[in-house]
């Protein structure tokens, strides 16, 4: 198939980026999104200018490194996917796709389609961990959690911290993100310790790196790869309210 | 945002509640009654501070959170499909917060301003002097205009409070899937149809009885 490419261009994040139209022939439906780029680049090379960047790693759906807004949606127009699990078959053949990278005041970019995500980093470094004993490792089961719980602890430690759920808010909120980091230790026996403090420090960092405030308008859970739920949000809100009013921090 | 936002939608069930008196086809004596004691019971007036209190910190609040979003994001995206995965009128509180913050300043003009510092017409009811609300409430609406503007402020509300009253409670992080979904009638169907819709049948209601089409 034969498509036209819009791809953001930006040297590095001090300067002005620009969108560059790139015309690609004979691309394979059955390539993902990252290997048409891949083919790109080489095609780039040969002709002695400089590859696009791009965030990649796994490749298998699960680093979140795969940042890349797709005609005007994070990872594209297929839902639950990130960009390497995209493949070219939803595309028609002669399709015009514009690529950027994430947009927020909290994900600079670097270079073409590559953002700084290290704000996430910082948010987590915040509060999102817990406090065990060091030394040999506890005996499983050791500590009952039933089922219900620990699924419910899980569905928001699927977040593998792409940062497409910034990207499709209007606002360019990091709400779900931060929901899912304190939600799957709030619901957990480990997780109580440090359950108020975790909730202030992580939404006074998300506040300070600069992302926007939730409005509700559900586009992150419906982008994210691993459909991560509002309800985590509103457990989220229920931490830090329950924090604010009840804890010893000032 | 949610607090006030929340109170303001219980004030909107006292508001329709007593307005509803409108129909009542006795030539405005209940309507004017309730006018005189809505203005004159001292608990309703302390509520009536709260309430413009509300009006003025949800939108100061707004404005503040408008700026504080937009700038979170200073580089916009050349191509955006925002309809892939939201609802329009969930990206859209803010303009349709302005155009019911345009009809609360006509709407108090037109009426609170007018029955507070007139000039009003009197009308004597067993012996006691009421001011007549209903007639200055009947000559706004026989005006086809001021009903249409009326009508369209009203759909406006319909659409502020679908996302409106939702997300609220989503706010003070109330949301279970015991209850949620009740949440979502209501505030689809209570307060996004009804409430609208029966505000909106007053002026209609007023401007067809004025011009002689009901009785």
């Amino acid at each position: 198939m034969n498509i036209t490419l819009k791809v953001w261009r930006q040297k590095n994040s001090q300067s002005q980026g620009n969108l560059m139209e790139y015309k690609l022939n004979d691309i394979s439906p059955d390539m993902s999104f990252l290997e048409m780029f891949d083919v790109l680049n080489e095609d780039l090379q040969k002709r002695g200018e400089e590859p696009v960047a791009f965030d990649h790693d796994c490749r298998e759906g699960i680093c979140g490194m795969c940042s890349m807004f797709i005609n005007g949606r994070p990872h594209g127009p297929q839902g639950y996917t990130t960009t390497c699990q995209l493949h070219m078959r939803v595309f028609n053949d002669g399709d015009t796709i514009y690529v950027e990278p994430w947009r927020a005041r909290a994900f600079p970019v670097l270079k073409d389609l590559v953002v700084d995500r290290s704000s996430f980093d910082r948010i987590v470094q915040a509060g999102g961990y817990i406090s065990v004993n060091t030394g040999s490792a506890r005996d499983a089961n050791e500590i009952p959690i039933p089922k219900e719980v620990q699924e419910e602890s899980m569905d928001a430690a699927a977040c593998i911290a792409c940062g497409a759920c910034v990207a499709a808010c209007k606002n360019a909120s990091a709400m779900l993100f931060v929901a899912a980091q304190v939600s799957k230790f709030a619901v957990l026996p480990q997780g109580q310790p440090e359950r108020q403090l975790r909730a202030e420090r992580m939404v006074a960092q998300m506040d300070a790196e600069g992302f926007g405030a939730c409005s509700f308008t559900g586009a992150c859970s419906v982008e994210c790869p691993k459909s991560i739920s509002l309800d985590h949000i509103a457990r989220l809100n229920r931490e830090y309210l329950g924090a604010k009013l009840t804890s010893n921090n000032v | 945002m949610s607090l006030t936002g929340l109170f303001l939608c219980t004030f909107l069930i006292v508001h329709l509640a007593g307005n509803l008196q409108l129909f009542k086809g006795d030539e405005g004596r209940a309507f004017n009654v309730y006018s005189h004691f809505m203005t004159h019971n001292p608990v309703i007036m302390t509520i009536s501070y709260l309430l413009y209190a509300s009006i003025l910190i949800h939108s100061t609040m707004a404005l503040i959170l408008t700026r504080h979003n937009q700038a979170s994001r200073p580089v916009k995206y050349a191509y955006q499909r925002p309809e892939a995965n939201s609802h329009w009128t969930s990206r859209n509180m803010g303009i349709l917060g302005t155009i019911l913050f345009i009809f609360i300043v006509i709407h108090m003009r037109t009426f609170w301003f007018t029955m507070h510092f007139g000039p009003i017409p009197m009308v004597n009811y067993d012996g006691e002097e009421y001011k007549d609300l209903y007639t200055v409430v009947s000559a706004a609406f026989s005006n086809g205009l001021y009903v249409l503007f009326y009508v369209l402020a009203m759909a406006g509300l319909s659409f502020h409070l679908v996302h409106g009253f939702q997300s609220g409670f989503q706010t003070l992080g109330i949301r279970h899937k015991k209850y949620s979904p009740m949440i979502e009638w209501i505030g689809t169907y209570g307060f996004g149809v009804l409430i609208p819709a029966l505000f909106a049948a007053m002026p209609v209601y007023m401007f067809l009885k004025t011009h002689g089409f009901i009785g």
